[in-house]
């Protein structure tokens, strides 16, 4: 009787978790396998009588889908811009956090962080009045400089823009932290040797600073480049993905076929195709990683 | 590396203020315009400070709008989303803490599901809900989100430097598994579950995309949900929408403010180096 209960321990332990994570994650991975290669829709919910197996039926509609393939060029045009932007600019204010006096670093680590652990829907209410033709105070700004109104979200190329900026706006906090804890960790006695081989702070820079942070930036490209290929909230609550589809993501995309249309099985093959640029990427990273 | 030279040093403070006014402009903006009446607020040239302060917006986001009903709901998910952590604990404990056949591949799995892009687990979710009858109820809300496989991940790291000996003389002692789990291994997690418990209110307070899917009914709509309804219907009444970001941002940032140190804590913990 013993010997079976403290088998059974570590299950009472991880059975709860691993349960749900069965259900709520594995599971449906399965499921969305299965049902892109049917026709279910809002009618195959209520009955799955109505679902048909259409084999690769959806895949094919989907590559001569416009607005789709026009989602995959959003995509790649905020993973381009936005992922070097966010990795570069949380790395330069963590370099400049570590420079200055303990309590500024902290109080300017807190007002760098604040944005990443702020609602979506907050932001997109703040920023849509910031970004307001007429009433915004970013065109306001620019008024003082005799500058013209920016059409922020009414352009489809600089709409893409302006979600960027609020992206990067967003996401520096977690990276920054990343980093700076990177930084810390890069003993004195370095810097001190190379103080006395005489070299100066870009030589620092460039030959401690940079090579000792490879993990830290390695972890960062990969997550900001995974999210960044999930690109969704923003554009789902600043402009659901409009005007005329020039804010369009992949993950938007999926959501509006799945949520919105009620088409399941053509959602779900489009989320697989995103899986899939998602695996890639990830493995092209650990490759160039590895040949390191 | 330091700065030796005292005016470079005040270069960089410098640069860091100028990064910071502009990172804060949104909140100062936000907080400013939403003790601004409906005219104010629309007014060109923009006034900084409120003319006639007002703090109309935020009555009536409780008395017409509903805010009370979306802030209890809220303080349920996030009620919840502690008991989620509580199972996350014990699944690291479980992992760190004993050896058992398929413990491997069970904790393979278990980080297999980081991988998964939340786009791709959306629709069968929705599905495998419906089909439990769960749609627009709260267990279908709260149920998806309980566990976080990078939760487990991170308790799991911290609980591996916990002596086995400790464990095993509170055996010797005749505590139960769960004594030791609640009396011994909880109070010694502080650290990891601090950053944890932070984290988790956060995300949960904030929880926006899976009601706005499960919920049809408007009595089960969190904040972010009911601030998005409210920012569909008043195109123009900015001095409102910006009373209820307020109201779902400012208490976020006194928790984060009073607790970010064991956030920056866990961060190098973590051993992300």
């Amino acid at each position: 009787m013993h010997k079976l209960s403290s088998r059974m321990t570590p299950l009472l332990f991880i059975g709860p978790a691993v349960l749900l994570l069965l259900v709520f994650s594995i599971l449906p991975i399965f499921i969305a396998l299965g049902i892109s290669f049917t026709d279910m829709n809002l009618m195959g919910l209520a009955n799955w009588s109505q679902v048909n197996f259409t084999g690769f039926e959806n895949y094919l509609a989907l590559i001569k889908d416009k607005s789709f393939l026009q989602a995959i060029g959003n995509t790649f045009f905020y993973v381009i811009i936005g992922v070097p932007l966010a990795v570069i600019s949380s790395f330069l204010i963590a370099l400049f956090l570590n420079f200055v006096s303990n309590w500024l670093s902290t109080t300017f680590r807190i007002i760098y962080y604040m944005p990443s652990i702020t609602n979506i829907v907050a932001i997109a209410v703040v920023w849509g009045f910031l970004y307001n033709k007429e009433y915004g105070l970013l065109n306001y700004l620019l008024s003082l400089l005799h500058m013209d109104a920016v059409p922020w979200l009414d352009d489809p190329f600089i709409a893409k823009i302006s979600l960027i900026i609020l992206a990067v706006w967003k996401s520096n906090g977690v990276s920054m932290l990343i980093f700076l804890a990177a930084l810390q960790s890069i003993p004195n006695t370095q810097y001190e040797a190379a103080d006395i081989d005489g070299a100066n702070r870009w030589q620092k820079l460039r030959y401690i600073t940079i090579p000792s942070m490879s993990f830290a930036t390695f972890f960062v490209t990969v997550t900001t480049l995974i999210g960044w290929l999930q690109f969704f909230e923003e554009p789902l609550v600043m402009t659901d993905g409009g005007p005329l589809n020039g804010t369009n993501s992949m993950a938007l995309f999926i959501y509006q076929e799945g949520f919105q249309s009620n088409q399941f099985g053509y959602g779900a093959a489009a989320s697989f195709i995103l899986f899939a640029f998602v695996i890639t990427a990830t493995l092209i990273q650990f490759k160039l990683r590895k040949s390191d | 590396m330091k700065l030796k030279n005292n005016f470079e040093r005040s270069i960089i403070a410098g640069v860091l203020f100028v990064g910071g006014l502009l990172v804060s402009l949104p909140f100062i903006w936000m907080i400013l315009s939403s003790f601004k009446n409906e005219r104010e607020v629309l007014s060109i040239p923009p006034t900084l400070i409120p003319k006639n302060p007002t703090i109309h917006h935020y009555f009536e986001l409780f008395q017409n709008l509903n805010f009370d009903v979306y802030l209890i709901n809220t303080l349920i998910i996030v009620v919840f989303s502690m008991f989620g952590l509580l199972l996350n604990t014990m699944a690291g404990y479980g992992f760190g803490k004993f050896q058992f056949r398929g413990k491997e591949i069970w904790f393979g799995i278990v980080l297999m599901t980081m991988m998964i892009p939340g786009q791709v687990a959306m629709i069968p979710t929705y599905l495998i809900l419906n089909k439990m009858g769960l749609t627009n109820t709260m267990a279908g809300i709260i149920l998806p989100g309980l566990i976080a496989a990078f939760n487990i991940f991170l308790i799991r790291q911290f609980m591996e430097t916990i002596p086995d000996d400790l464990i095993e003389a509170a055996r010797l002692d005749g505590a139960g598994e769960f004594y030791i789990f609640f009396k011994l291994i909880l109070p010694l997690s502080k650290p990891v579950l601090a950053v944890q418990v932070i984290l988790t209110f956060i995300a949960s307070w904030n929880s926006f995309l899976w009601p706005l899917i499960i919920a049809n009914d408007e009595s089960l709509y969190t904040l972010s949900v009911g601030l998005a309804l409210l920012q569909d219907q008043n195109v123009t009444n900015y001095g409102l929408q910006m009373a209820g970001a307020t109201f779902m941002v400012i208490p976020i940032l006194i928790i984060f403010i009073i607790f970010q140190k064991y956030i920056v804590e866990g961060f190098n913990m973590s051993g992300i180096k």
